[in-house]
């Protein structure tokens, strides 16, 4: 980043509004990664969209309403929302320079967030056992690409968070990676915005 | 040619950069005038700007009208801006000057309204003539209206009587003054049918149907064509739409009775296999539920239930 | 073990393209041999290949989209030969098989492999010079997007030599683009490369619009930018919010295609139309994309060449923020013949009228900005004028084909055809042109040649009325796009009228080379010494030409709009203001690297050699692992290196 010699700014000048100046690393990073996963919901809302579109369009298979059991579901999302919530306290910890409380709810938020991928792919696998694949029909095929999709993010989120573990361990909690941290706190969160997205759409919509 | 002016405002090479710009200047107005003689000139009027019948001649007028709405904005604006180009050269030092003009009240509203006012009245021609010329819209005439069914095959055209149980390849044969009420699809791939001088094209999609409403004028003969890309053989899937009198059309029914060979399934799986420059014919029967059968895409296997009818019990609740 | 690759791939049958990868390979062979000869490897290499900086991606892009360029104009010729000729019962020269990939391959590489990178590569080099920073928010991603822009290019021209390419039309619509009936891997070949490059793209426009909204010089608020970022910063969001579109669309075409999926496919349920919507709620977004910064370019060229501000800046930014957000309501205009409803139609209709408004706005504005100006008429000046008498019949033509009555009979003819290349060519092309004159100098530190610059101008400008007005007129006469041959004999003098003009346009790249080759050489005689040869208003001027790598020693203070003008006019301040250390980032091979990979990656998943995809996936993911956990990322100009610089720099005549 160039930005860490600027003129002494007027006081009442806030770096990065304006007049101000090009705001901070950490500012520009967050700024920059928050754009990436506006991108990232477009993307998956034009999945949703195809998902609208084709979703009653069963060819003669399986059903949303046959397929879907939301106690399962039930368990998805209260591991990820709490996944969210470790999340948030071990970015917490994090800032507040305690590394060994962040480990701690980085494990945590690894393993509700396992949990989750644990319990979908469960359901995935039962569901091509009863031959509801994703060449099926095509509102399989929207189904399986939403939750899908949904579900490699929170994948490569997991990995993420492995990576991030071991730069914590060891280079401590320095400045760059405190930034990563912060974007991957960002991506985890809005994981579980798209995932409010799929359970009312594909399953609470879908279970009628 | 010479390099215009220095950058800079202070100086100016008066003739020498005049010399130049008045080469410049001369070329335009010879290529306006010869590009504009150049459609005159290549062709009288075919196609869309030589209509048969309401619908092509309500387009036509459409265009005409909407050009001329727009001509009106966009002549000045390209004569404008040649003018201020020439008159405002660095080099013309009776032009007017003014370093600070960056903004007036008075002609930033103009600059927004002109354009807000053509498209207002764009605006609603647009949705008068869309509605009018809705290709669904089915066309007022003293004639009872005529039924066919259009298949666009790989990489002919299948068209098909229903009331009068007689089907033609690539030739479509109409009577003048009489209403044509087309249902359209497509066996493999995304079509466009399209007869120019009649009017609209509509797409034609497998698996589902389209419609439109045609009519000729007077009896003749206008070719149709596949206006979206379809394949290898797409060039070459044309097709003569000909108008003829009421009675010519009936006795071209008898006649396509009495002769040619009939489709049926067994034919028409023969027929939809991929061909190109296929010669027209007609058929002296159709199988009744060859359309229907080509849309919900069970005609290439009439002992498999379509698609759509193939029944999966219930699948048990995933995960018990 | 080699999925579907075999030696049949290579089309031995078909001389046409072995002989042209033949010229083309001998002629890189030549360049590479050229360059170890002279020893320029390790030059290329720390210069440029692994460079971040903005200056030199932005140049790599223009390079990447002239070389492309005539790529693209070569398959435009033949595509204009072979409608010259095969007319009536003649065949022509290229059989359909090979008539399809070119015209689909010509639409492709245009789009994404000469405009994108056009417009990008502007954008990546002026912004922030213009804004008054070092480089955009995040350079590493930077050198990331061009790098993997070129594996995509790379990629379309494999295609040529190895396979083949799609036959479907650029847009690639199903049913036809489906495994039923694109069988090969040509299909394959289009999605792929473009999604890989789509992921470049996409990174470029999150760069863009953070650097323009995070970073600016102290004091240059939104209202004192200059019109060319706000173009930037439009064209740049809707790259953000159009290009995911795309990447799901095309993702969903390629389940359907690998794994059996029916999301467009003609059973099962799938819905093909549902792919005409996605995939133009990208393709609308995507042509203002090309147009917004070309339109900034205009605003920068008109004004300086002037001598005066941009008439009603304000209206100039709210236009071309209208023009953003209104560009994806307009997408149905491109499918009015689907059969939609009188009422959807006739909204798409008006929708897409509204959006000429402000662009309206913008031509009037440019007319005001030359009223009472000083003209100059270098060859930047030149195209903007032959872009506004131009784009405006483009724009003319657009809203006839905007009415649905009207579209229903032109839909899909050349009148479609030249509609399109009439505002590309005049309105992004001339745009890309313009900027490339106005600003090479800034980057390599000498003007282009004025003659051949105006001979390549109206080269193009007689060439594409020449290749193009036909085209209008054999529309209304009822002739669709991509026939490889036509029935109608008597339309064969306006084709051979087009013909005539896409020969002209060979001139007009002809004389393109010459500028570049001419300038090259006699550069001396037309060396920028003082930075600001255009008697500029904005604030790259202020720099030497080219600026150094931190563009700035001390970043501007700026006041008011036109920055640099004031300081001019204020006269630039001789104190010189004390010099801190700053950091700037250094090179990376982590780009070049990902592209390499991406390129093994893309060819084995189109050839669906599963084991070297995941290979090559493996190994991107471990070089961004490695990259992540580098620590020494940026070197430090201390302040007294500054001090030197900068006196160096005054040597060369740069401003005080």
């Amino acid at each position: 980043m160039t930005t860490t010699t600027i003129e002494a700014v007027r006081p009442d000048r806030v770096r990065g509004r304006g007049a101000g100046g090009p705001s901070s690393t950490r500012t520009v990073v967050a700024y920059g990664f928050w754009i990436f996963i506006l991108s990232d919901i477009t993307m998956f809302s034009a999945l949703f969209a195809a998902y609208a579109v084709l979703s009653d369009r069963t060819a003669g298979g399986p059903t949303a309403s046959e397929l879907i059991n939301l106690r399962h579901v039930f368990v998805e999302t209260m591991c990820l929302l709490i996944s969210s919530y470790t999340a948030g306290i071990g970015a917490l910890s994090a800032e507040r320079r305690q590394p060994d409380r962040f480990l701690i709810f980085a494990a945590l938020t690894f393993v509700f967030g396992a949990a989750f991928l644990i319990i979908e792919i469960t359901d995935f696998a039962d569901m091509l056992r009863v031959g509801a694949g994703p060449s099926r029909s095509a509102f399989l095929s929207a189904f399986w690409a939403l939750v899908g999709m949904h579900g490699a993010h929170v994948t490569s989120g997991l990995l993420w968070l492995i990576y991030m573990v071991a730069q914590v361990v060891a280079k401590g909690l320095l400045p760059h990676v405190l930034r990563r941290l912060l974007c991957f706190s960002l991506f985890w969160h809005a994981l579980d915005i798209v995932w409010v997205g799929v359970l009312t759409v594909v399953y609470l919509m879908g279970a009628h | 040619m010479q390099d215009g002016c220095e950058a800079t405002p202070e100086t100016a090479r008066g003739s020498a950069s005049r010399q130049s710009y008045g080469h410049r200047r001369s070329a335009w107005p010879r290529w306006l005038v010869l590009s504009a003689a150049m459609p005159v000139a290549s062709c009288a009027q075919t196609g869309v700007l030589d209509p048969q019948g309401p619908v092509a001649s309500a387009i036509r007028l459409l265009l005409i009208n909407s050009t001329a709405i727009m001509l009106v904005v966009i002549v000045p604006v390209i004569l404008a801006t040649l003018a201020f180009a020439w008159w405002y050269r660095s080099s013309n030092v009776r032009a007017g000057h003014s370093e600070e003009l960056a903004y007036e009240g008075r002609i930033d509203f103009v600059v927004w309204s002109i354009p807000a006012l053509v498209v207002i009245l764009l605006g609603g021609v647009t949705w008068i003539g869309s509605h009018q010329l809705d290709p669904r819209a089915p066309i007022a005439a003293n004639a009872k209206p005529l039924q066919v069914d259009v298949a666009a095959l790989d990489w002919k055209w299948l068209f098909i009587y229903p009331d009068q149980g007689v089907a033609a390849l690539n030739q479509l044969v109409i009577p003048a003054g009489t209403p044509v009420s087309f249902r359209l699809t497509s066996a493999n791939v995304m079509n466009s049918f399209f007869v120019p001088q009649l009017g609209s094209q509509i797409y034609t999609m497998p698996g589902m149907t389209t419609h439109l409403n045609l009519l000729a004028d007077r009896p003749g003969e206008y070719p149709g064509i596949s206006a979206n890309f379809s394949g290898d053989g797409f060039a070459d899937m044309h097709f003569i739409a000909k108008a003829v009198p009421t009675e010519a059309f009936d006795a071209w029914v008898a006649q396509v009775r009495g002769s040619g060979s009939a489709l049926d399934m067994p034919a028409y799986a023969e027929l939809a296999k991929p061909s190109i420059a296929v010669p027209p014919t007609t058929y002296r029967s159709v199988d009744p539920k060859l359309f229907e059968r080509i849309v919900d895409r069970t005609a290439l296997a009439p002992e498999k239930a379509g698609a759509s009818e193939n029944y999966c019990p219930p699948a048990p609740r995933a995960g018990g | 073990m080699l999925g579907k690759l075999s030696w049949s791939a290579i089309p031995f049958y078909q001389p046409l393209p072995l002989y042209a990868m033949g010229v083309v390979g001998l002629a890189i062979l030549a360049v590479l041999i050229i360059i170890t000869k002279k020893g320029w490897w390790p030059y290329l290499w720390e210069e440029w290949l692994t460079s971040v900086d903005h200056k030199r991606i932005g140049v790599m892009y223009l390079v990447l989209a002239l070389v492309m360029l005539i790529r693209g104009y070569s398959d435009a010729i033949m595509m204009r030969s072979q409608q010259a000729i095969a007319i009536g019962g003649a065949e022509g020269y290229l059989p359909p098989d090979h008539y399809n990939q070119i015209f689909s391959s010509h639409g492709t590489i245009m789009i994404f492999f000469v405009a994108m990178p056009f417009v990008i590569g502007l954008m990546n080099f002026v912004v922030p010079l213009q804004l008054g920073v070092r480089d955009v928010a995040f350079p590493v991603l930077n050198s990331v997007s061009f790098w993997l822009t070129a594996s995509g290019a790379l990629l379309i021209n494999v295609s040529l030599v190895i396979g083949s390419f799609a036959r479907t039309g650029w847009m690639c619509y199903p049913p036809l683009s489906e495994l039923a009936y694109s069988p090969d891997v040509g299909v394959d070949y289009y999605l792929w490369l473009l999604q890989i490059s789509g992921i470049g793209t996409l990174f470029a426009g999150i760069n863009m619009v953070t650097t323009i909204l995070k970073l600016r010089a102290p004091g240059m608020t939104y209202f004192r930018m200059p019109v060319f970022c706000w173009s930037a910063l439009a064209s740049s969001i809707l790259i953000v919010v159009a290009f995911p579109v795309l990447t799901a669309t095309f993702a969903m075409l390629l389940l359907d295609r690998l794994v059996g999926t029916h999301f467009f496919t003609n059973d099962a349920g799938g819905n093909m139309m549902m792919y005409v919507n996605l995939f133009w709620a990208w393709g609308h977004p995507e042509v203002y994309i090309l147009i917004l910064p070309a339109f900034g370019v205009f605003s920068e060229v008109i004004a300086t060449f002037s001598g005066k501000p941009l008439f009603s800046y304000r209206s100039m930014v709210l236009a071309l923020l209208a023009i953003c957000v209104l560009s994806f309501m307009v997408w149905l205009h491109h499918f009015f013949t689907m059969g939609a409803s009188a009422d959807v139609n006739a909204f798409f209709g008006i929708m897409s009228m509204i959006i000429g408004v402000p662009t309206g706005v913008k031509v009037f504005n440019w007319l005001f900005t030359m009223f009472r100006g000083r003209i100059v008429f270098k060859t930047p000046v030149l195209f903007s004028i032959g872009f506004m008498v131009t784009f405006v019949i483009g724009g003319m033509t657009g809203v006839l084909l905007a009415v649905p009555p009207i579209d229903f009979v032109l839909h899909n003819s050349v009148f479609l055809v030249a509609h399109f290349h009439n505002v590309i060519i005049g309105g992004v092309l001339f745009g890309a042109l313009a900027g490339y004159n106005y600003w090479f100098p800034k980057a390599f530190g000498f003007t282009l040649d004025e003659r051949w610059g105006k001979a390549s101008f109206w080269c193009w400008i007689i060439g594409f009325y020449l290749a193009f007005t036909p085209l209008y007129v054999l529309g209304l006469m009822g002739m669709t796009r991509r026939l490889q041959h036509i029935a109608d004999p008597s339309w064969r003098p306006l084709l051979l009228v087009a013909e005539l003009g896409a020969i002209v346009v060979f001139f007009a790249i002809l004389c393109q080379a010459m500028q570049l080759y001419v300038s090259i050489r006699t550069r001396e005689s037309r060396r920028d010494l003082t930075g600001d040869p255009w008697n500029g208003r904005t604030l790259e001027w202020a720099t030497s030409s080219p600026p150094p790598a931190y563009n700035f020693a001390v970043l501007p203070r700026v006041e008011t709009i036109d920055a640099f003008w004031e300081m001019k006019r204020k006269g630039l301040g001789a104190a010189r203001p004390a010099y801190e250390a700053i950091e700037m980032p250094r090179n990376s091979p982590l780009a070049f690297v990902i592209a390499f990979f991406a390129v093994v990656t893309g060819f084995a998943l189109i050839w669906q050699i599963w084991w070297i995809a995941i290979l090559g996936l493996l190994a991107i993911l471990v070089a961004v692992m490695v990259f992540g956990w580098s620590e020494d990322r940026q070197r430090e100009i201390s302040a007294a290196e500054m001090a030197r610089l900068e006196r160096a720099q005054l040597g060369l005549g740069r401003p005080a």
